[in-house]
């Protein structure tokens, strides 16, 4: 290739392209914008997208399921043991509901829209919703409360627990102190012994009534006991540990 | 009658002054569309929408809420820099464009100075761009401000040869530096246009033309004076505020500048494509505005296809390319002339 040859065919090279390049952003001139004028108009958010939270307090058995699957620790949930006179009713995929759920919080700011609350839930009343616009411009107006008792109402029930528990366990101990007595009347024996009885007895009937309330015991001993406290939170997976959870999800989501 | 203010006002200094003035009302209006322009088709052209918002019809307003808003920031002077030139630099980077519309024929009943030498004293007036932007890289006394500004030196002097031989070979066709005469040369119908005539002869005058004035405008794919990825913004990078407004509106003000010269000698200025038809003095500002527009809009279409060129391929294509096909096409133009009349 001679220079004088190279030179010409640079220069027709150089035009031809040119125009190429004008024809290519003059078709584009035309070509509707990508741009979505978001406030106006939004995307269409995708099925399984994850959003902000939402809670079904009529389907919640307050469980705390979700809150221990939660890896940021943002939902915080209490309840308060109903009378056996209470009826609260069943949820809609049939369970009977025990507990009066007094708080159920989630703190949004510290959401990290993960999903993993959603599979260990086993009426699935926590689920995403396609709600993203929820900006604040103070951080605690985003601790969502979920709860649909009012607060009178969740004082009244959790002095209702707690009277119901002193109750039994002023009970028991009778119960206890009577057994002893006629234990002792059967053995001859003097009656100080059956009084020692009694106080060892006390702790151990409450037991069962305080896990359901994490936050106050919060000991490590009563969290995992407090799923299999509950009347049947789970029945097809009634541990609910994290690596259990996610092979949840996983067949959950590519079912879907 | 070619400047109808000093024809009913007198050549006084009232008509002298409004005569004057004339450009200018014309120059804001066109740069705030221009810019508006320039926003949408760039937006477009990369299927984007540019400003929607700003005045509700497809942000038609966002020019106005620019200035209004460069208007209102702090003009900072650098420290360091040379008070005097900095200031004076935008000034005179405006008056270097804004002087060539004094020769331009808006219209058979309007040219701000109907001289004898109108392209000659165009060519001349634009130099004067070149030293303002010179000051404004100088004073600045900012790496990025000099080394846009010698770049800047580099490239319109570069430019200026092949620019002023092209318009030499329209002016030996016409026999004159008169913009109204070159504009009465070509009346009639559209082919009578120094684009179609001695062909292919000035068509390639044309393009090296317009290929040159785009140089001489700063603008992509000619902007190495204030490449923003190379030089933050070059020769105006410490400018703010209704000093880097008049750079703005100089640039603009150009565009239109080396438009209107190209449509004045290559597309009849103002004559009407139909012959006598849709002619007469306002036809005539419409018909040169019209072609200017076109000229401009192709200045924006090119800007935003191309990259911008590297300074070596810059020299290359004025001096290696650009010069001596407008050597050669001055005598084959000279020849034509010369046989053929």
């Amino acid at each position: 290739m001679s220079p004088v040859y190279r030179y010409f065919r640079n220069i027709g090279k150089g035009f031809w392209t040119i125009l190429i390049g004008m024809r290519i952003t003059m078709k584009h001139l035309f070509t509707p914008a990508v741009t979505i004028q978001y406030p106006d108009a939004r995307m269409s958010i995708p099925e399984r997208g994850r959003n902000r939270l939402y809670v079904n307090m009529d389907d919640c058995i307050g469980c705390n399921q979700c809150g221990m699957a939660c890896p940021v620790d943002c939902i915080s949930i209490e309840t308060a043991k109903s009378l056996p006179t209470e009826d609260l009713g069943v949820t809609s995929t049939g369970q009977k509901k025990r507990l009066w759920v007094t708080k159920f919080d989630i703190d949004f700011a510290k959401c990290c829209y993960c999903g993993l609350c959603v599979p260990p839930c086993p009426t699935e009343c926590i689920y995403m919703t396609d709600v993203y616009e929820f900006s604040e411009y103070d951080r605690s107006n985003l601790n969502y409360s979920f709860i649909t008792l009012s607060p009178e109402e969740v004082t009244s029930k959790v002095e209702q627990a707690k009277a119901a528990e002193r109750e039994a366990a002023a009970k028991k101990a009778a119960a206890a102190a009577a057994a002893a007595a006629q234990r002792a009347a059967q053995a001859q024996a003097p009656a100080a012994p059956a009084g020692q009885d009694q106080a060892p007895t006390s702790p151990v009937q409450q037991k069962p009534a305080e896990p359901p309330r994490p936050a106050p015991t919060g000991t490590p001993e009563t969290k995992p006991s407090a799923p299999q406290t509950t009347p049947a939170p789970a029945p097809e997976n009634p541990t609910p540990d994290k690596p259990d959870t996610q092979d949840k999800t996983n067949p959950k989501d590519s079912s879907d | 009658m070619h400047n109808f203010i000093t024809y009913y006002i007198g050549t006084g200094f009232w008509g002298s002054l409004v005569s004057s003035i004339l450009p200018l009302v014309y120059i804001m209006p066109y740069a705030l569309v221009t810019m508006w322009l320039e926003l949408k088709i760039s937006a477009h052209m990369q299927d984007r929408l540019g400003p929607m918002r700003t005045g509700r019809w497809h942000g038609w307003a966002q020019p106005l809420a620019d200035v209004t808003k460069l208007l209102q920031k702090e003009d900072i002077i650098p420290a360091a820099a040379d008070k005097v030139l900095y200031l004076l630099a935008p000034a005179l980077v405006f008056i270097g464009s804004y002087a060539a519309y004094a020769a331009i024929p808006f219209s058979p009943a309007y040219i701000g100075a109907d001289i004898n030498l109108g392209i000659f004293y165009i060519v001349a007036v634009s130099a004067i761009v070149v030293l303002g932007i010179l000051m404004a890289g100088w004073s600045s006394n900012n790496k990025w401000s000099l080394l846009g500004a010698m770049r800047t030196a580099a490239q319109l002097v570069s430019y200026e040869i092949p620019s002023s031989l092209a318009i030499l070979a329209v002016v030996m066709v016409v026999g004159s530096f008169n913009l109204n005469d070159v504009c009465s040369a070509q009346s009639g119908w559209f082919w009578n246009w120094f684009v179609f005539g001695k062909f292919p002869f000035l068509f390639i005058t044309f393009i090296i033309y317009f290929i040159a004035s785009l140089a001489e405008t700063n603008r992509a794919p000619f902007d190495i004076p204030e490449a923003e990825s190379e030089l933050v913004a070059g020769y105006h990078t410490e400018y703010s505020g209704m000093r880097f407004a008049f750079f703005y509106l100089a640039e603009y003000a150009n565009m239109f500048v080396v438009a209107a010269v190209a449509a004045v000698l290559f597309f009849g200025g103002w004559n009407s494509p139909f012959g006598a038809y849709l002619s007469g003095p306002v036809w005539g500002a419409f018909w040169l505005i019209s072609k200017g527009m076109v000229l401009v809009f192709i200045q924006i279409w090119l800007r935003w296809t191309l990259p911008r060129f590297r300074v070596d391929q810059l020299m290359y294509l004025s001096w290696k390319i650009l010069t001596p096909f407008a050597l050669l096409n001055i005598f084959a133009v000279g020849l034509w002339v010369v046989l053929r009349g």
